[in-house]
């Protein structure tokens, strides 16, 4: 069975999405210059490694969200959710050293507990939207103090850190390479074609767009509305746990501290690369762009001194109103064409 | 909101029934926040700690200890000691000075006996005692401590903490204290004494910057992701770092001689137990206590830092 979906008719004229991802990837193109220009080291070997290692963070978290914001939702529990499963592959591989000794099953056992635990709390967040009728916002709003509260409880207000044994052996997973591409830029990269596939080309994308541009008129054509937005907040938690499993080795530790306001920058990377915060239109192409210049604005600001250190904030709400109006200011042309 | 009322209200019915049978309870209130982050982590330990070993020591006395999460949930909890536990002394870590000065205030015009630390009040009439650390001498100590290391033509940078007033005392007695020495300064950045913004500043300032001989980041927090960052641009031969605070996992590397991170400046999340025992002595001691009490940031080397190490504080 398929729905039409206006931007669905659309897609086989190819030529369009250029158009479309333009705005985005003209912006980071500028912003690739602009860094090049302050300071050469820019586009060091070392330092694209760096940048591109860095956005899969943020960018895993993303292309999860753009699934759950083109359905029409919203989950601001993402990087409190983050938080607490570091918390607890830590505590559980740590759990796990002190009884059998430290090796690669006690490494297995972390990832596959950060599966079940972001699967799970994708679950409760999709469910309560879904069955209990609660708002999206107010139910993350709610998980994310929850899940920031208990990290906070578990780590007794400090840090928890990993076990060095275990350690040792989880950190080839951050700081090593295959083909010279640093492990979690792989895990990026694997994620968003996923992402990319499920969005563009299965019936569970077009079902996505459907329900996110008007949810009465998907329930008349019988697409299982709750079913496919619940799946869209268990994706989200799989793409929360997937990015922990890549964040826990960087630095062995988690505290209350971790992942803060990472919800923000997903959402952000979401909007910048394309795709419409009331739902119905997703891209995932461009959120992967949005996560890219998130990530290299700060980079560029720590790579140069002529802007005043307390004006970095200043310098980031520029540049991210200055790409979504290169975006919309394409949008806007493309609509009047169509007239 | 409303749970925590009701347990406010609990308590104090205890406290009432408790006042009845033993009229001359001394009763201490201790506001400090919620623990955030690393430092205010182990700022509850210690109260907590100092809780339990004041009142095992002293039984007439009787400690309240508040946590707030936003300086308006402190006032809240400020007024709720004063007006239903009637305490005879608050202790308070304001979350923040300014808003904190009329809670205060009226803790003091009830009666009570003031310590205020860390975070001073503007109006300093309010209090009867002050402790806290020191910010300035955090940044001189460490300065001298480059000098020791470094000299004409050495390369630094410097990550600091959250824009906020400890942080421009911090660094501006650190950049008097190099004046002179021929140290050059590459640059700062805010790294919001948080380990990942450590472990990415310092990740671009190895990318920046060929020769860098030491690091400067005030706060073992961010000390821990510039560690890491260090270590994967594999450059730990041609640096050392120093943070700040005390935290545990940085003092055990000093004790077993790190030469990474060779040393630490202390600023003890410890001194509000200091506070408490000062706020005691007011009671049980004959000595006039009222003043202020500023902590010294001594230098934790290989030879001293047993004497700062706290295994089960988590920070």
């Amino acid at each position: 069975m398929t729905v039409s979906v206006p931007e669905a008719q659309k897609a086989p004229k190819g030529f369009r999405i250029d158009l479309k991802t333009a705005g985005p990837l003209l912006a980071l193109v500028l912003l690739i210059i602009l860094g090049y220009s302050l300071n050469p080291a820019f586009l060091n070997e070392g330092n694209v490694t760096n940048l591109l290692t860095r956005s899969a963070f943020i960018g895993i978290i993303a292309v999860g969200a753009t699934f759950v914001i083109t359905a029409g939702g919203i989950d601001l529990s993402v990087g409190s959710m983050a938080a607490f499963i570091a918390g607890m592959m830590i505590l559980i591989m740590n759990a796990a050293v002190d009884s059998w000794g430290a090796s690669l099953a006690t490494v297995l056992l972390g990832i596959g507990c950060s599966l079940i635990l972001g699967i799970s709390a994708g679950f409760i967040n999709g469910f309560l939207t879904t069955k209990a009728k609660i708002e999206a916002f107010i139910v993350t709003l709610g998980t994310m103090g929850i899940y920031r509260s208990l990290i906070t409880y578990f780590a007794d207000g400090g840090t928890l850190s990993l076990n060095n044994g275990a350690r040792e052996i989880y950190r080839p997973v951050y700081y090593d390479s295959f083909l010279r591409i640093p492990y979690p830029v792989w895990v990026f990269i694997i994620v968003a074609l996923i992402g990319w596939i499920l969005m563009n080309r299965t019936a569970f994308g077009r079902y996505c767009m459907a329900i996110g541009s008007n949810e009465q008129v998907a329930r008349y054509s019988a697409i299982k509305v709750d079913r496919i937005r619940t799946w869209t907040y268990v994706l989200q938690g799989l793409c929360v746990s997937l990015a922990t499993i890549i964040y826990v080795p960087r630095l062995g530790s988690a505290s209350s501290a971790t992942g803060v306001l990472w919800e923000l920058e997903a959402i952000a990377a979401v909007i910048i690369g394309g795709t419409v915060l009331k739902g119905g239109f997703g891209r995932i192409g461009g959120t992967v762009i949005g996560a890219l210049i998130l990530t290299a604005i700060g980079n560029i600001l720590n790579l140069t001194d002529i802007i005043s250190n307390y004006l970095n904030g200043a310098v980031q709400g520029i540049i991210i109103i200055a790409a979504v109006y290169l975006q919309r200011g394409s949008l806007t042309s493309k609509r009047k064409k169509a007239e | 909101m409303y749970i925590k009322a009701l347990a406010l209200a609990l308590a104090a019915t205890t406290a009432l029934a408790g006042t009845a049978i033993a009229q001359e309870k001394i009763k201490i209130g201790v506001s400090i926040p919620a623990a955030t982050h690393g430092w205010a982590g182990g700022l509850n330990w210690h109260a907590q700690e100092a809780e339990k070993r004041i009142e095992a020591a002293n039984p007439n006395i009787d400690i309240t200890l508040v946590t707030a999460d936003s300086p308006a949930d402190q006032a809240g909890d400020i007024e709720d000691l004063v007006s239903v536990q009637q305490i005879d002394a608050l202790v308070v870590l304001p979350f923040e000075s300014d808003p904190l000065v009329e809670p205060v205030r009226m803790a003091k015009e009830s009666g009570a006996f003031i310590t205020v630390v860390d975070r001073g009040l503007p109006d300093t009439s309010i209090q009867d005692v002050y402790v806290a650390g020191n910010n300035t001498e955090l940044g001189s100590v460490s300065a001298e401590y480059f000098k020791t290391r470094l000299g004409e033509g050495d390369n630094i940078v410097i990550l600091r903490g959250i824009p906020t007033v400890i942080d421009t005392e911090r660094f501006d007695a650190f950049m008097k204290g190099i004046e002179g020495s021929g140290i050059n300064v590459l640059d700062n950045q805010f790294a919001n004494w948080n380990r990942d913004d450590g472990f990415e500043v310092m990740q671009d300032f190895l990318s920046r910057f060929p020769d860098i001989d030491g690091v400067w980041a005030q706060d073992d927090d961010i000390a821990m992701g510039v560690v890491e960052a260090v270590r994967q641009a594999g450059r730990e031969g041609d640096m050392f770092i120093v943070g700040g605070a005390g935290m545990k996992d940085v003092i055990k590397g000093i004790m077993d001689g790190d030469a990474l991170i060779p040393v630490d400046v202390l600023y003890p999340p410890a001194m509000i137990a200091t506070a408490m025992d000062v706020t005691v002595a007011n009671f049980t001691s004959n000595g006039p206590v009222q003043g202020e009490y500023i902590l010294g940031a001594p230098l934790v080397t290989k030879d001293n830092a047993e004497q700062f190490y706290f295994p089960d504080s988590p920070f």
